[in-house]
């Protein structure tokens, strides 16, 4: 007897500001006018996508001490668009991302519960941390906090939050005008919170939204980030989108759940993921190049060389050999405002690595970094993509996939006209979204209408 | 002349929501906000602006109540605004945000935003707040309480002084962002691999007594360049406020004579500001209740005050009558140097719809509003141009 066949779930990530953005191509658009947002969200829309997923940041990266401009640059408010993208959606999730380390509980709960009365329950909050003080810098707060106190500090800035989106539980407005009575609850929202982080207490004053509260998205990757996600969170963002890494990934994260008393499919993983299509195999292998090189121009080439060794290697030639001195181990000076450079936690190994490679395969730098950084997720013709997709949903491998478009904002829609009909075909993806809410169309449990509190065992659990 | 309406709740008067027509099970949903601004753009008007603040709605001075008779709970609103800008394309929209408690960093790029996504339509209403129950919901600063009795002792205008000077700082860290970016900043230079010329992206290095601003803004300059800026201000120190910081003042005026007094005194403080050059406009808040005839409006009110059990007064001066008389006040404060009036419906939709379908032909009538959205954005409705950029004045200077 084979096991029923898993849904898959889809959502859309407006293309950010890395260099898997195509922003010189003729068909790019703008990454600021709502025109732009509205058409990936319409696009999703229409192709049953379960949600619309927006990144942020909060300082523009520097590189050699200059802001970094060859990728894009800027970015909208991430509430003030996902509102207004609830005016031109109807059933589509709407993800932000926000960081818990420059923002306070108060607000940022305020903001969500709005969003999601606004959007008739279709809010979730992908909540990050980051402790640089070079952020910090545009923020009343500066940069106290110390890294090893960010993971700390988002918990409980999300069980604070929590605790003040439970602080209504959904009976109090009785808005009967015969009777006089608007409030059945003279003291509505009470909340009292007394931790090292957030000493807070009074009355919440948005009442209880749609869905009680947002979708929690979490996209940390250590053990630690694992674990807050086991915890806490109703999705992860991952990065682990191929087979056996993906597998793995899942296999850990969904076995760190029963701690907490909760069951798999209480917690979906979503790696992002991007794709290539044409109308044979063999040419989306060939646009997969093409779009591989716009991506990594000779200038970025070196700027992605510049962010493992650390160091100024602005006189290197892009089509040149790798650089024989080695990597600066020291603290990350080179890029700012750029999480992606904690990844290379062995600088000097990695750069042992990619010089072996590069002999080995004659490469030059651009080639090398070409080779070695973003293939694209999915390469193929529609049916193969359909097919590869499935193939890793029911291996287990994920529950579905975020799909980052390398063009702005057309670059979902080739996928929505045909790959989403062959996921219907295949039985794996729904044709009319189910529910009302995003947690329905993710297949979550509706939170009682006083919600169980977030966990607030994983200090113990995680030491 | 200009005319806008202050959206809260359901109307101004706290027993509105008891109304035949009020619709007080809709206040958090996006539907009754879209039919509001709606309303408000059929009348032409200039802009709508949304009360907020960051503690649940109080008829005390300061301090929470208990009542359970009166709206309580709200949005935030800056997303409502968010939310019915797509949906309606002329009228100006100005949520209100606390500076006290709240980054202009953020606040600087959600009102940019905002300005994208309504085409230039946004504006901001700053507001501070000193009550010990809001510094409660932050944890991070607290005031003393408050009391009516203290107003006017050294220590409460010193209290009162440093919220107005932290919300003037707070103004330019927004305006100073909103120009971090030069309009043509963005190139994408294919030759060069270049998204943005960097020389035309500036850091703002503001450093003030109560929060430092790196820049740039994450956020390109938005389409009117610099949002309205709009303050509510009843006294002195309020006027400084708006006469150093703001586009719109927004004044609570009792008669023609105190308008003129209070105009004159922000544009004294404006001359004192180096701002004399500058167009500010001061409009006058009325909260207004209409009527077929003077004695119908009386009664609707009078109706409304038994239900809330006290006679409704509110800082600005309470106005029943109908259309026609409201008219010729709104001509009369004009004469007094009022550029405009900020309307405060009584109750909703009642008195929004006689503003937008009584008030505004009668004022159409008499040649003073109107008759037609001709303005490309907000500024613009307003008569105001679009600012230079100030960095961009600085790179042209050769030193």
């Amino acid at each position: 007897m084979t096991k029923p066949l898993k849904q898959i779930h889809l959502a859309a990530h407006f293309p950010g500001v890395n260099n898997t953005t195509v922003w010189s191509d003729p068909r790019a658009g703008s990454h600021i006018e709502f025109s732009s947002f509205a058409h990936l969200a319409r696009t999703a829309e229409r192709a049953k996508f379960d949600f619309f997923f927006l990144a942020e940041g909060l300082r523009l990266r520097e590189q050699r001490g200059r802001i970094y401009d060859l990728d894009v640059v800027g970015r909208p408010d991430t509430f003030t668009v996902l509102a207004a993208l609830a005016a031109v959606t109807d059933h589509l999730g709407l993800a932000g991302t926000i960081n818990s380390t420059f923002n306070e509980p108060y607000e940022v709960a305020r903001q969500f519960a709005t969003l999601d009365h606004l959007s008739g329950g279709r809010a979730a909050w992908n909540v990050v941390t980051s402790w640089d003080a070079f952020t910090g810098e545009n923020f009343r707060r500066g940069g106290f906090l110390p890294q090893e106190a960010r993971y700390e500090r988002a918990r409980t800035f999300l069980r604070t939050a929590c605790e003040l989106f439970d602080s209504w539980h959904g009976d109090e407005i009785a808005a009967d005008k015969q009777a006089g009575v608007f409030l059945a609850d003279p003291r509505p929202g009470r909340f009292s919170h007394h931790d090292a982080h957030f000493d807070i207490s009074g009355q919440f004053d948005v009442p209880r939204s749609p869905q009680g509260r947002p979708v929690i998205f979490q996209a940390g990757d250590s053990d630690e980030g694992r674990e807050f996600a086991a915890s806490s969170a109703d999705a992860i963002f991952s990065r682990h989108g191929t087979l056996a890494d993906g597998q793995a990934f899942y296999a850990d994260v969904k076995g760190r759940l029963a701690r907490y008393g909760r069951t798999p499919d209480q917690l979906l993983i979503l790696p992002a993921a991007t794709f290539v299509l044409a109308d044979t195999d063999a040419e989306a292998a060939d646009l997969a190049h093409d779009v591989r090189l716009q991506q990594v121009s000779g200038a970025t080439a070196i700027a992605f060389l510049e962010q493992l060794w650390n160091r100024d290697l602005s006189g290197y030639d892009p089509d040149g050999p790798l650089p024989e001195i080695d990597p600066d181990v020291g603290e990350h000076t080179i890029a700012r405002g750029r999480a992606s450079v904690r990844m290379h936690r062995d600088p000097l190994a990695t750069a042992r690595d990619w010089r072996a490679k590069a002999a080995a395969e004659n490469l030059s730098i651009r080639e090398l970094i070409v080779a070695v950084t973003g293939r694209q997720s999915f390469i193929g013709s529609a049916s193969t993509v359909a097919a590869d997709i499935d193939k890793l949903v029911q291996a287990d491998a994920s529950d579905g996939f975020i799909l980052v478009p390398h063009i702005t904002p057309g670059g979902l829609d080739e996928f929505a006209d045909k790959v989403v009909p062959l996921l219907q075909e295949r039985g794996v993806f729904r044709t009319e979204y189910e529910g009302s809410t995003l947690r329905a169309n993710l297949g979550l449990e509706p939170l009682p209408g006083k919600a169980v509190p977030v966990q607030s065992g994983f200090s113990r659990a995680a030491s | 002349m200009h005319l806008s309406v202050a959206l809260d709740g359901a109307g101004w008067h706290p027993a509105a929501w008891r109304e035949p027509r009020a619709r007080p099970a809709d206040l958090l949903t996006a539907g009754y906000w879209t039919d509001l601004v709606t309303e408000a753009e059929r009348g032409l008007l200039d802009f709508v602006t949304f009360e907020d603040g960051l503690s649940l709605q109080s008829s005390r001075f300061g301090e929470p109540d208990q009542r359970t008779d009166q709206v309580r709970g709200r949005l935030d609103a800056v997303l409502i605004a968010a939310r019915v800008a797509p949906l309606t394309r002329h009228v100006g929209l100005i949520p209100t945000a606390v500076v006290t408690h709240t980054e202009p960093f953020h606040i600087s790029k959600a009102i940019a935003t905002l300005d994208y996504v309504s085409e230039g339509r946004a504006g901001l209403r700053v507001k501070v707040s000193r009550t010990p129950h809001e510094a409660a919901h932050f944890g991070r600063r607290t005031f003393p309480p408050l009391s009516l009795a203290d107003r006017g002792t050294p220590a409460a205008a010193q209290e009162l002084a440093d919220a107005f000077d932290e919300a003037a700082d707070y103004v330019q860290v927004v305006r100073q962002l909103w120009d971090s970016w030069e309009d043509d900043a963005e190139i994408r230079d294919g030759a060069t691999g270049r998204f943005i010329d960097i020389g035309k992206l500036h850091y703002i290095d503001f450093s003030g007594r109560w929060f430092s601003v790196k820049g740039p803004s994450i956020t390109p300059r938005p389409p009117q360049g610099q949002p309205v800026v709009a303050a509510l201000a009843h006294a002195s120190v309020p006027y400084q406020l708006v006469a150093r910081s703001a586009d719109i003042g927004f004044v609570t005026p009792h008669d023609s004579a105190h308008a003129r007094q209070i105009v004159s005194e922000i544009r004294g403080a404006q001359q004192h500001a180096g701002r004399a050059d500058e167009p500010l406009h001061v409009f006058g808040d009325l909260v207004v209740f209409l009527g077929t005839d003077a004695a119908a409006a009386r009664r609707r009110k009078e109706r409304l005050d038994d239900l809330a059990g006290a006679v409704y007064t509110s800082d600005a001066l309470v106005f029943t009558g109908t259309a026609a008389e409201l008219a010729d006040l709104l001509l009369a404060w004009q004469q007094a140097g009022l550029a405009g009036f900020r309307l405060r419906p009584g109750a909703i939709p009642d008195d929004l719809e006689a503003i937008t379908r009584d008030l505004v032909p009668e004022l159409q009538r008499r040649g003073a509003f109107r008759r037609a959205y001709e303005a490309p954005d907000l500024r613009a409705l307003l008569g105001l141009s679009r600012p230079a950029n100030r960095y961009a004045t600085l790179a042209e200077d050769p030193a």
